[in-house]
């Protein structure tokens, strides 16, 4: 990265993906449109994979490319399209606890930002190592030191993945 | 580049997604704000992964199993709110009070049979 972008640059390339990814996360939470509310979460997660390829962050970025914007995405919109959503907009998408959820979630992002600030004011990202965090490094890591948790997690997909066939063969009259 | 950069991202990033689990009404709406919520803690791993030059790259490995988890999450919780389309025809969350204590006066109108 360092090789790329000097450091003020790398700051404002920066900022403007931050800038996106709030921009995109907002009117994924305000949308009336059920569907575009899907795309702007692809726009959303594509800019913190930006985010996080700005911090060298290889792997795990094209991990979020793969993953969130290939499957869950796609995922989302067969969820919309089996419960049969509305293609225009719908009115009826917000509670009318949506102040109350106003104030937890800025009374939440507050203290957060006056706990990070006052934790982390002085710190900096030492980005000038131009070699990123790539596949080789992160699975030396993870089967070197997270052998164990590898493997619960594995088995924790196979428990998903049978609850999930599980429940979609239940009939109606079962449940 | 200064540490506060993810940190606050992932801060608004969290909020936003709080709001929305709180405030939308549809189940797969709800499903996609606890994805950004995961983002928003993707983040801030990976900043302070970055930011204490692990050599054993916890936060980024961390990454890494939580997006499994949230890929996980979404299966199985489609797998769930469409169950409940099958059964109730319709997905509203403001309309599943059956274990509640007692029934709400306001209903969606028209979504409950």
């Amino acid at each position: 990265m360092s090789e790329l972008l000097s450091p003020n640059t790398l700051e404002a390339v920066f900022a403007l993906f931050g800038l996106v990814a709030v921009g995109a996360a907002v009117l994924v939470v305000t949308t009336r449109h059920l569907v575009h509310a899907a795309l702007w979460l692809v726009v959303a997660l594509g800019a913190v994979a930006g985010c996080f390829l700005l911090m060298s962050a290889e792997f795990v970025a094209w991990m979020q490319v793969l993953i969130y914007l290939g499957a869950v995405v796609v995922i989302v919109l067969f969820g919309f399209m089996l419960t049969r959503a509305p293609i225009g907009p719908s009115d009826d998408l917000t509670t009318q606890n949506r102040w109350a959820a106003l104030l937890v979630a800025f009374s939440a992002s507050a203290a957060l930002i006056v706990l990070l600030v006052g934790g982390f004011a002085g710190t900096t990202l030492d980005l000038s190592d131009p070699t990123p965090t790539d596949a080789a490094m992160i699975g030396g890591s993870i089967f070197r030191y997270w052998v164990l948790p590898f493997e619960a997690l594995s088995v924790l997909l196979l428990a998903a993945l049978i609850g999930a066939i599980a429940i979609s063969r239940l009939r109606s009259r079962e449940v | 580049m200064h540490a506060l950069y993810p940190l606050i991202l992932s801060a608004l990033l969290f909020g936003i997604g709080i709001y929305g689990v709180l405030a939308r009404r549809n189940a797969i709406l709800v499903l996609m704000s606890v994805e950004l919520m995961l983002n928003a803690a993707n983040i801030a791993l990976v900043a302070f992964d970055v930011m204490l030059k692990d050599a054993a790259h916890a936060g980024q490995s961390l990454t890494v199993f939580v997006i499994t988890i949230a890929a996980a999450e979404i299966g199985l919780g489609l797998a769930i709110v469409l169950l409940i389309f099958r059964q109730r025809a319709t997905i509203a969350v403001d309309a599943m009070h059956d274990l509640g204590e007692h029934t709400p006066q306001r209903l969606t109108e028209g979504t409950h049979p």
